[in-house]
């Protein structure tokens, strides 16, 4: 079977301080992977290397069997390949109905038509409708942006990512901030996507990297260190020393 | 709660009661104020001008001051096409119109890829070049003395440029009609949400597969072809372009112009071309000379108190009465 997304020797370095160095993942269809490491490990240099947003010295990307290495961020998202950030990167003034109509309708390619009303594409709001209520945001869709909670500000993130009907998606620290109660309300959420969409989450929290990811990549100083089960790696001496031992964030 | 995603985006969209007793009332000054009609014709020409700066400036986020560059350009266009014989309105206005947007189309590839500071110096510094161009080619543009000889025929055939203004209004008004018509449709259409979303958070956009620099091209290639709509009507109407058509000072009025009614608001520009150029035909009228200390004044109590213009004022002033009523 082939994987959803792998990457090959990727290799970054912003001149004499390397951030990725030969990093190499694969991650199968469908799989829920978390991805630790201390702070400055290159966690989401590695998701920034992956969706474009930092363009590799070397090395390759490789979505399905489609290298997507030299792509145009945008043009990735059109492929499959969605992101969420670890602060907030919303449109404060937007409703999250039209921020999440505007996702839609440029995944369906109509996102550029000017002549015609935005509440006249009927499956595009339908569709982003169902993904706010399904994420418990239905009854806020209607408010500024900047008027909702942090943690719905949180799953709007998400909101945002899955409108562009993602085959692999990359959260960066989706609980970051939020209190550990709504956290976890907010994995569960991740935790029912479809098994269609591969996913890779950095995360913190030890209790939730076990409890909701299939296998662990760990990184430390821009490389691999291991990749295993979450028993694996939570019984690892390398892992408890560089980065169980020390203190917990989020 | 039962929530209508469909209806609640179609009453953001839908003509408001006050829209069209505004469009009733552009048609009073033919009854009440016929001797003002060249006033009223430069009021709505302006306000094209500034709803083409309102689609990069107010709903974009670009800020240009050198949007008279396209003005100007049309307002050139049309003048030389009449004084080259051809004096129909119509086809001399599309002309014009295409000349502008091609000349966005071309700069838009520079324009759009800066920001913040420098995007206002790029702006600014293509509204120069173009200046001077028109300066120095003086055997086409009548340089320093204006592009004389612009005759126009007959709209449709039948209805001469009079003295009065007449035919100039109802012309540049129909004309209004059509970009806010248009402009109306853009703004409330996918493309116009996406602008709205590259002016809230521009580097978000490419993670929703959003190709931000293509959307703003392409805006900055209509409102560059509404501004020489604008330009084309100055030209057709008062049958003379002078250099001013090209200057920065018409830029920065613009700007000051769009502020003053309310950016990013679609009727921001229209009310701001009514207020301002009201405003300078009676102050100049009273105080020929220092009439710009005016219009100073009034520039900075609107962004002192009105900071979202004009029409920004009224919209809060209209939430504050309804939230009011609603609390009894």
């Amino acid at each position: 079977m082939i994987a959803a997304l792998r990457t090959i020797g990727l290799h970054k370095s912003f001149g004499s301080l390397v951030v990725a160095q030969n990093v190499a993942i694969t991650l199968p269809q469908g799989a829920r992977y978390a991805l630790i490491g201390p702070n400055g490990a290159g966690k989401t240099t590695l998701i920034n290397l992956i969706t474009g947003a930092l363009r590799p010295n070397s090395g390759q990307i490789l979505l399905g069997e489609e290298e997507i290495t030299a792509l145009a961020p945008d043009l990735r998202v059109k492929r499959g390949v969605a992101r969420t950030f670890q602060i907030n990167a919303l449109f404060p003034d937007l409703e999250p109905l039209e921020a999440v109509t505007l996702a839609v309708c440029e995944r369906q390619g109509v996102a550029s038509v000017w002549w015609r009303r935005l509440a006249g594409f009927r499956s595009a709001v339908d569709e982003a409708y169902e993904i706010l209520a399904s994420l418990n945001l239905g009854p806020v869709c209607r408010r500024a942006t900047r008027d909702l909670a942090y943690g719905q500000q949180r799953l709007l993130e998400i909101a945002l990512a899955l409108a562009t009907r993602p085959k692999v998606l990359l959260l960066d620290e989706p609980a970051a901030g939020v209190p550990r109660q709504e956290g976890g309300e907010l994995f569960e959420a991740i935790a029912n996507l479809s098994s269609d969409i591969t996913v890779l989450f950095i995360e913190h929290d030890m209790e939730v990297v076990f409890r909701f990811a299939s296998r662990v990549i760990v990184m430390v100083g821009g490389r691999l260190l291991l990749e295993g089960s979450p028993e694996e790696i939570a019984a690892d001496p390398r892992v408890r020393e560089v980065y169980l031992g020390r203190t917990r964030h989020g | 709660m039962v929530i209508d995603p469909h209806g609640h985006l179609a009453a953001k969209q839908r003509w408001h009661p006050v829209e069209f007793a505004f469009w009733f009332a552009t048609l009073l000054p033919f009854v009440l104020i016929p001797t003002y009609l060249t006033l009223a014709s430069q009021i709505a020409i302006t306000a094209i001008f500034a709803v083409s700066l309102d689609l990069i400036m107010g709903y974009a986020g670009l800020v240009s001051l050198g949007h008279a560059a396209y003005f100007g350009l049309g307002a050139y266009t049309a003048g030389l096409i009449a004084k080259a014989g051809w004096g129909e309105p119509f086809s001399g206005l599309l002309l014009a119109a295409a000349a502008s947007g091609l000349f966005g189309y071309v700069t838009a590839f520079i324009v759009t890829r800066v920001r913040h500071l420098a995007l206002i110096m790029i702006t600014l510094g293509i509204g120069l070049l173009l200046y001077e161009v028109a300066n120095r080619e003086s055997w086409l543009t009548g340089g320093n003395d204006g592009l004389q000889g612009v005759t126009m025929w007959p709209l449709f055939g039948r209805f001469d440029f009079d003295l009065y203004g007449y035919t100039a209004y109802a012309y540049a008004l129909a004309v209004l009609l059509l970009v806010v018509l248009a402009a109306r449709r853009l703004v409330h259409s996918p493309f116009g949400l996406s602008l709205r979303a590259i002016r809230e958070n521009e580097r978000r956009l490419p993670a929703i597969g959003v190709p931000s620099r293509a959307r703003l091209r392409a805006v900055y290639t209509i409102a560059a072809t509404i501004a020489g709509l604008a330009g084309g009507l100055l030209a057709q109407t008062t049958q003379f372009v002078s250099l001013g058509a090209l200057s920065f000072e018409r830029s920065a009025e613009l700007v000051t112009i769009l502020v003053i009614g309310g950016a990013g608001r679609l009727y921001g520009g229209v009310v701001g071309a009514i207020v301002y150029l009201v405003a300078r035909d009676r102050l100049s009228g009273m105080n020929p000379q220092y009439w710009y200390f005016w219009i100073g004044l009034m520039l900075i109590g609107v962004v002192l108190f009105l900071p979202t213009g004009i029409l920004g004022g009224l919209a809060r002033l209209q939430r504050r009465m309804h939230t009011d009523d609603a609390h009894g």
